[in-house]
């Protein structure tokens, strides 16, 4: 018995779950805007500024 | 939006930007005691709310990330009807806790230090839990605690930071594309999959054939392989056989045929050969087309959706709450909770909201957005008003008779809706080209077997397949897609909307091209179009004209540098009238020849008579200027022909379009400006109703393609009815629904580079057909010698496709603009 036979599958379970993750990611619409989270990742996770006053 | 920067730049002080969005500040408005300058009233209270809530970042991130440069824009509206429970039943979504979730569509929206801005929202504004911005759409999603703020205060911090919010419409369709996509995406994922471990299992077995792999190994991979390539062709390449029975069914040839047909025969043909433990298997070259076919779809929808989206999301412009009188007091109110019978309340320039009659007050109402008449129509007591018209010059009441879709302009807006979009209209390139596609490799692929059977029936079988995996039509299918997806993404940046890819291919013919006069070719509204006199009288008209709401006015003080204009005493405005007040010492009137005649009795000398006659001839309006009781200067008004218009039909009309205007005002005025814009023209219509537009249209098509455009209500039946459809600058919801492409930057030159970069794209598809076509016959002619084996064409099919992508990515169609350089 060749080890071809178990890891074959495997290789295929594999690859569907990397799919079935896919499919997960689009279903929660993260593919939907493929430009906003490329620009919000440049900034900076800042600290919100104490000093932020109402703006009325 | 961003119109109002024009006027602005007109004179720049070169060395001075403002503050806030850094263009030039004008010479008038530098103020000496201020270290911070700003172009416009908008750009500077946005900089002091930014200031105030303590994220000057912003202004570090815009230097940081170099992003493009606007002026902010305020309206500083209230927006005390977002918090009307009909509002928030309508545009409002409800979650636990009292949170609640909303989509706004918000102006002024341009550059990622904007998603930084507006996603800090939270932060500024407490019972806000979260913004989340979409930034190609300029939408924001929004939650917020309702015990704890007002929608309407969150949309007031919205605005005064120079993003007015206006609730999203057209939800339900986006939302219906998105579906969709996704859809289609998760088709694209698991081909993807499924062609990749084809792959490895195929390079396997070809090692192995030079390799004496074991003959178990070589069984299991073959029909490991076959398991996976018959889901692919099950699963995601079900599309394509769904698209041939339609197309069987419809009687017309689409590639999807050939494809179906190819992936039948060949999948067919390599579980024979499965079953049977030899031969070819085929099954890797076809995972790998379906893959590549759906890849080349998803970019080609997506560039057509975001066009779509973008269009859509101009109708929430339209204004979402109204002035509503109740006993005495003002309200502002949902458009939802208006009933009939209501008393509104519509200031001067702002849009009728409903059908109805007006109560009380004297005004002008342009009503060209829906017959095409350019000269205001008045307002009086008893009158009736349509919804959409814009009310020129003074407050009117109006009592509302019929709302929303049962309105004139809802019943247009609706009916244009349920013919949906007609993209199955046109037939395209590669489906007419699909047709000889199909029957030439078929008679290949009997003239093959039939050759082969009598020269060598042992190798028939197998070259016959070899010529048909190796001609798919995968260079083919993605021919037309990528070019023309790579050329819709380049125009929208040029802000050139595309919704239907069909519109594109059409335009690059040049044929019969029907403008709408009002809006279109001319400016819409009254402006200044001659001035007979001194010059020097304009600044003094100009400040007695400058208090005055009324559109002929307010076109006087138009281009009059206001700073050095002198200050009129005593002025005193009679509505639809004229002027009169004191300057300089002088009496000034201005007016129409009647109202300057009450006011002195005084002589009207000859030239001003001639050129009073000369200007109602033309459809214009004269105004008279007298000072100190004689007649000094006529003013003639009327709308003013775009400065690009003459010059932009002069390079259509070279490109061999034929150019015509059919226009829902007076013949007079249409003849005006034809013979101001000069050249040509192969119609002239004057006094069309919009049904008349229509038949215009429908009767030229008989004789070839006409594209048309026009902005207005009254031009959405012919916008809809024509080959291309094309709504201007400003154009109406209606006109933007039925028109198949959408130019956001106003004047003629737009449709110049439209048509000039649709020809462009014409040629990539042309190029890109042509080279897959070239491969596909080098690569028949080989199998049909025998010279390839199924292995060879197996490798050799994805070079065409390869060729073709590159020739798309590289194709120059709609050139990006070089950055404005203030």
């Amino acid at each position: 018995m060749s080890v071809i036979f178990i890891v074959l599958p495997l290789a295929l379970v594999i690859a569907a779950a990397a799919v079935a993750a896919f499919i997960w990611s689009v279903r929660t619409g993260q593919l939907d805007d493929l430009e906003t989270p490329a620009v919000r990742m440049l900034f900076d996770d800042d600290e919100p500024t104490e000093d932020a006053q109402d703006p009325d | 939006m961003i119109d109002d920067a024009a006027i602005i730049d007109a004179r720049p002080a070169h060395l001075i930007a403002c503050s806030h969005c850094g263009l030039p500040v004008p010479t008038v408005l530098v103020d000496p005691a201020n270290d911070d300058q700003f172009c416009c009233a908008a750009c500077q209270t946005v900089y002091r709310v930014v200031h105030e809530c303590g994220l000057n970042r912003y202004y570090e991130l815009r230097r940081e990330l170099e992003t493009d440069r606007a002026p902010a824009r305020t309206t500083g509206a209230d927006f005390s009807a977002f918090d009307a429970p009909e509002f928030q039943q309508a545009h409002c979504i409800e979650l636990p806790d009292s949170r609640h979730s909303i989509e706004l569509y918000l102006e002024g929206v341009h550059c990622a230090a904007c998603v930084w801005l507006i996603e800090k929202l939270p932060q500024i504004r407490t019972g806000v839990v979260q913004a989340r911005l979409d930034l190609p759409r300029s939408l924001v999603s929004i939650v917020w605690d309702d015990d704890r703020a007002a929608l309407s205060t969150v949309a007031r911090d919205l605005d005064r930071l120079g993003y007015p919010p206006h609730p999203a419409r057209g939800g339900e369709a986006r939302a219906a594309r998105t579906r969709e996509d996704r859809r289609l995406l998760i088709r694209v994922a698991v081909a993807g999959a499924l062609a990749g471990n084809v792959m490895l299992l195929a390079i396997a077995l070809y090692s192995g054939m030079f390799d004496s792999m074991q003959d178990r190994f070589a069984t299991l991979f073959r029909w490991v392989s076959m398991g996976l390539g018959v889901a692919a062709i099950g699963w995601p390449g079900s599309i394509f056989f769904k698209g041939a029975i339609a197309s069987i069914r419809a009687r017309t040839p689409r590639l999807d045929l050939p494809i179906a047909l190819a992936l039948s025969l060949a999948g067919a043909a390599g579980a024979v050969n499965v079953v049977r433990g030899s031969g070819e298997i085929y099954f890797d070259s076809l995972t790998m087309l379906v893959f590549l076919l759906l890849v080349g779809r998803v970019l080609q929808r997506s560039a057509q959706r975001r066009a779509a989206d973008a269009v859509e999301l101009l109708y929430s412009l339209t204004p979402a709450s109204v002035t509503l009188v109740e006993n005495d007091e003002l309200l502002q109110a949902p458009i939802e909770a208006v009933i009939p019978g209501a008393i509104l309340l519509v200031r001067a320039g702002e849009t009728i909201p409903v059908d109805g009659v007006v109560n009380d007050g004297l005004s002008q109402v342009d009503e060209s957005i829906l017959t095409g008449e350019s000269k205001p129509v008045s307002a009086a007591p008893g009158r009736p008003v349509s919804a959409g018209a814009v009310n020129l010059s003074a407050p009117i009441r109006v009592r509302a008779q019929t709302i929303g879709d049962a309105t004139r302009l809802g019943r247009i807006l609706k009916q244009i809706e349920s013919e949906g979009v007609r993209s199955a209209r046109v037939q395209s390139l590669v489906d007419r080209l699909s047709a000889w596609f199909l029957i030439s490799v078929l008679s290949l692929a009997s003239v093959t077997l039939l050759l082969w059977l009598a020269i060598d029936p042992s190798r028939a079988v197998s070259n016959t397949i070899a010529l048909l995996i190796v001609t798919c039509p995968c260079g083919l299918g993605l021919a037309t897609p990528l070019a023309v997806a790579a050329a819709l993404g380049k125009a929208s940046q040029r802000g050139i909307f595309v919704k239907c890819d069909e519109a594109l291919t059409q335009l690059a013919h040049p044929g019969l091209l029907l403008l709408d006069k009002t809006g279109t070719l001319t400016e819409g509204g009254v402006r200044l179009v001659q001035w007979i006199g001194a010059e020097s009288l304009r600044p003094a008209v100009a400040a007695l004209e400058s208090a005055s709401s009324h559109p002929i006015g307010r076109a006087l003080c138009a281009d009059v540098d206001m700073a050095a204009a002198p200050t009129a005493d005593d002025a005193e405005h009679f509505i639809g009238q004229g002027a009169v007040g004191v300057i300089d010492g002088a009496r000034l009137v201005v007016g129409s020849f009647d109202f300057v005649q009450s006011q002195w009795r005084t002589h009207t000398p000859n030239w001003a008579s001639l050129a009073q006659h000369d200007a109602l001839e033309k459809g214009l309006t004269p105004i008279a200027v007298a000072r100190g009781g004689a007649i000094e200067a006529v003013a003639v008004m009327g709308d003013r022909v775009r400065d690009d218009a003459g010059a932009a039909l002069e390079t259509l009309r070279n490109r061999g379009w034929r150019v015509g205007i059919v226009s829902g005002d007076d013949r007079r005025v249409v003849e005006e400006v034809t013979a101001q814009l000069g050249g040509e023209f192969a119609m002239l219509v004057g006094g069309a109703s919009p049904e008349k537009k229509c038949d215009i249209v429908e009767n030229a098509m008989r004789k070839g393609p006409v594209a048309f455009v026009g902005d207005g209500v009254n031009d959405a039946a012919a916008l809809q009815r024509a080959t291309v459809g094309i709504a201007a600058h400003g154009g109406a919801e209606a006109s933007l629904a039925a028109a198949d492409i959408y130019l956001t930057k106003p004047g003629l030159t737009p449709l110049v580079e439209l048509i000039a970069g649709a020809r462009r794209t014409r040629r990539v598809v042309f190029r890109n057909i042509g080279a897959a076509l070239g491969y596909n016959a080098l690569a028949a002619t080989l199998a049909l010698t025998g010279l390839i084996t199924p292995i060879v064409a197996a490798i050799l099919m994805p070079i065409s496709s390869l060729t073709v992508l590159t020739l798309s990515i590289r194709a120059r169609t709609f050139t990006r603009e070089e950055a404005p350089c203030p």
